[in-house]
C-alpha cells in the first residue's frame, strides 16, 4: 500500500499535534508568569521560573517524588524476589492443583481495587497499617505480583527442562537448580517486571489515596491531587509540579523505550 | 518435567499468603460487610440481609454509574481497538520519522491518569481555556480522553502481531491481485486475531475499571452524571458514610467485570486462527 507522502505527512502532523499538545501546554502554564494572559498554546514572551521555583520550595514536589522512589523501589525488589519464586514452580510443575492456583493467580489480575476498597480499607485500619509504608508496600505487592508472576511462568516455560534435568541428576535440589540454573536466565523477564511494576507504582492513586492520608507521606499522585482539590486553584504552581513529577517517568521511557514497549507486549499476549 | 518432590510448591507460598490476606479475605469480608448497615467507623452494626442490593437497583445514581462504566468500558474498547490497528498498520510501514511518531503515541502510556486527566483539566478550565465553551466535560469526553492516553498499549500490541504475519501471504495475495482492502480484511484482520484477543480484554478490563482520569476531571460530578461504579463507591463510602450498601456495589462491580471480561475473552478467542 502506497500512501501518498504529502498525506502521509499530514497525518503524522495531526497525530504529532494531538499526542503533544498535552505535554506542550503543561509546559507554557508552568513557564507562565502570574498575570499572562495569553492562551496557553503561546509559550511565554517571558519565561519565568518562579512557578517551578514554588513547587520545589513550598509544594514540596521533590519530597513526594522521593517517597514515591522509596516505596517504588520497595515494591519492585519484592515484586521480582517473590513473583519470580512463585512462578517456577507453577512453570515446572503441572499439577492439576497447581492449574488452579495459576486460574486464580491470573484471575486477580481482573480484580477492580475499587470494588474491594471497603473491606480492604477496614482490614487495613484493623491491622494499623493507615498511614504506614509497609501497608501500601504489601498492598501495591500484592496487586502487582499476578502480572509479575504471569510473565515469568511464560518466560520459565520457554527454558528447556533439560537444564533442569541436568541439574537434578548432578544432586541439585529443587532450590539450588532454582538459584543457580534458572535465576541467572531470568534477566531479561525481570526487566519487563521491574519496568512495567515500577510505572505502576509510580503512578498508583487508587490504593495510596486512603493508605496515607497525612499530608507528609504525599506520594506525587497524591500531592498533586491535593493541590487540585483546593477552592481556589494556583494553576501556575500546579502545573510545574505536574510537570517536574512526569519528567523522570518520561526521561526513564525515552532511554528504556524498547524495555518498556517489551514488557507491555509480553505481559499482554496470552 | 515433573518435580515427584512437592516441596518445590512452597516457593509460591508467600505469594499465596499475599493474595489470601489482602485479596481473598477482603473479598469475602466485603460480601459479609455488603449485608451490613455498616457506616464505616461505628462498632455496631445490624445485618440487613440483601436490603442493600434491593436499594442499588432502585438507587438512580447507581443505574446512571452502571451506564457510564459501560460507555467507559465498550467506547474505550472500540476507539482504541479501532486506533491502534490503524497507526499499527501505518506504522508497520518504514518511513522517516516512523519511530518519532511511535515514542509520542506512547508516551501518554506512562503518565499518571490521575496527571493526564490534570493536564487535560487545563484544557477545559484554564482561563481563557477556549475549549470551555465548545465542549462540555461529559462522559464521552472522559471517555475519549481514557482512550487516547492508552492507544498506545493496542497499538504496540497490534505491531507486534502484524510482525508475526509471514510475508508470503502477502506475496500470494499480490498475484492473485487483490485489492488492498481485501488484503486487510481477508489476512490481516484473522491473523491479528489473538492480539485482538489480548488488546480488546485488556481495554475492556481498564475501562471498566476507570477511576483516576473520572478523579481528576469531574470527580464524578456534575451531582452524579460522571461516576462510574469504581468513583461512586468511593464517594459513597468516604463521602456518604454508607459502607455497606458502597461494598454491594463493588460486589456487583466486581462479579461484573468478572463475568464481562470472561465471555468477550472466550468469544473473541474462538475465532482465532493458528499460524
Amino acid at each position: 500500500m502506497r500512501a501518498k507522502p504529502a498525506l502521509r505527512i499530514l497525518a503524522i502532523i495531526v497525530i504529532l499535534v494531538v499526542f503533544l499538545s498535552p505535554f506542550w501546554i503543561l509546559t507554557t502554564i508552568s513557564f507562565k508568569p502570574a498575570g499572562d494572559s495569553s492562551s496557553y498554546w503561546l509559550f511565554p514572551s517571558s519565561p519565568t521560573m518562579k512557578n517551578i521555583r514554588t513547587a520545589v520550595e513550598k509544594a514540596g514536589i521533590l519530597g513526594a517524588i522521593g517517597r514515591t522512589a522509596f516505596i517504588t523501589l520497595f515494591v519492585v525488589v519484592l515484586e521480582v524476589i517473590v513473583s519470580a519464586f512463585a512462578a517456577y514452580p507453577l512453570a515446572r510443575c503441572d499439577t492439576r492443583f497447581n492449574k488452579i492456583v495459576l486460574g486464580f493467580i491470573l484471575g486477580v489480575m481482573m480484580v477492580p481495587p475499587l470494588s474491594i476498597l471497603v473491606s480492604l480499607y477496614s482490614i487495613i485500619v484493623s491491622i494499623k497499617g493507615v498511614n504506614q509504608y509497609w501497608s501500601v508496600i504489601l498492598v501495591l505487592l500484592t496487586y502487582q505480583l499476578p502480572m509479575g508472576i504471569f510473565l515469568y511462568v511464560n518466560f520459565i516455560r520457554a527454558i528447556p527442562v533439560a537444564l533442569d534435568e541436568a541439574a537434578t541428576i548432578d544432586g541439585c535440589g529443587p532450590g539450588r537448580t532454582f538459584f543457580f540454573i534458572i535465576m541467572p536466565l531470568l534477566k531479561p523477564v525481570t526487566a519487563s517486571v521491574a519496568i512495567l511494576s515500577s510505572v505502576n507504582c509510580w503512578n498508583d492513586f487508587q490504593f495510596s489515596r486512603y493508605i496515607l492520608q497525612t499530608k507528609r507521606m504525599d506520594t506525587v499522585t497524591l500531592s498533586i491531587h491535593s493541590f487540585f482539590s483546593q477552592t481556589y486553584i494556583d494553576f501556575s504552581t500546579a502545573s510545574a509540579c505536574a510537570l517536574i513529577a512526569i519528567v523522570p517517568v518520561v526521561v526513564c521511557f525515552l532511554f528504556l523505550q524498547k524495555y518498556f514497549i517489551q514488557g507491555m507486549i509480553d505481559s499482554s499476549v496470552k | 518435567m515433573r518435580y515427584r518432590n512437592k516441596t518445590i510448591n512452597l516457593f509460591y507460598v508467600p505469594a499465596l499468603v499475599l493474595f489470601a490476606f489482602f485479596v481473598v479475605y477482603p473479598f469475602f469480608k466485603g460480601i459479609y460487610l455488603s449485608l451490613t448497615n455498616w457506616n464505616g467507623y461505628s462498632h455496631t452494626f445490624k445485618m440487613v440481609g440483601l436490603s442493600n442490593y434491593r436499594n442499588l437497583l432502585a438507587d438512580k445514581n447507581v443505574g446512571i454509574a452502571f451506564g457510564n462504566t459501560l460507555v467507559y468500558g465498550v467506547g474505550s474498547t472500540i476507539v482504541q481497538n479501532v486506533l491502534g490497528i490503524l497507526f499499527a498498520v501505518f506504522l508497520n510501514r518504514k518511513f522517516r520519522g516512523r519511530s518519532l511518531v511511535r515514542t509520542v503515541i506512547y508516551l501518554p502510556v506512562m503518565i499518571s491518569p490521575l496527571i493526564m486527566g490534570y493536564i487535560m483539566y487545563f484544557f477545559f478550565n484554564y482561563t481563557r481555556g477556549a475549549l470551555n465553551d465548545i465542549i462540555r466535560l461529559s462522559v464521552v469526553i472522559l471517555m475519549l480522553i481514557n482512550s487516547l492516553q492508552f492507544v498506545g498499549i493496542s497499538m504496540v500490541i497490534y505491531l507486534a502481531g502484524l510482525q508475526n504475519i509471514p510475508a508470503m501471504y502477502y506475496e500470494a495475495a499480490e498475484m492473485d491481485g487483490i485489492s488492498t482492502l481485501r488484503k486487510f480484511f481477508s489476512i490481516t484482520l484473522p491473523l491479528l486475531m489473538s492480539a485482538i484477543t489480548s488488546s480488546v480484554t485488556l481495554n475492556l478490563i481498564g475501562g471498566l475499571k476507570l477511576y483516576d482520569t473520572i478523579i481528576a476531571l469531574t470527580g464524578g460530578g456534575p451531582g452524579y452524571d460522571t461516576n462510574s461504579l469504581s468513583t461512586l463507591i468511593y464517594r459513597y463510602y468516604f463521602g456518604g458514610e454508607r459502607a455497606g450498601y458502597a461494598s454491594a456495589i463493588g460486589m456487583v462491580l466486581f462479579l461484573f467485570i468478572m463475568v464481562v471480561s470472561n465471555v468477550v475473552m472466550r468469544a473473541f478467542q474462538k475465532r482465532q486462527v493458528e499460524l
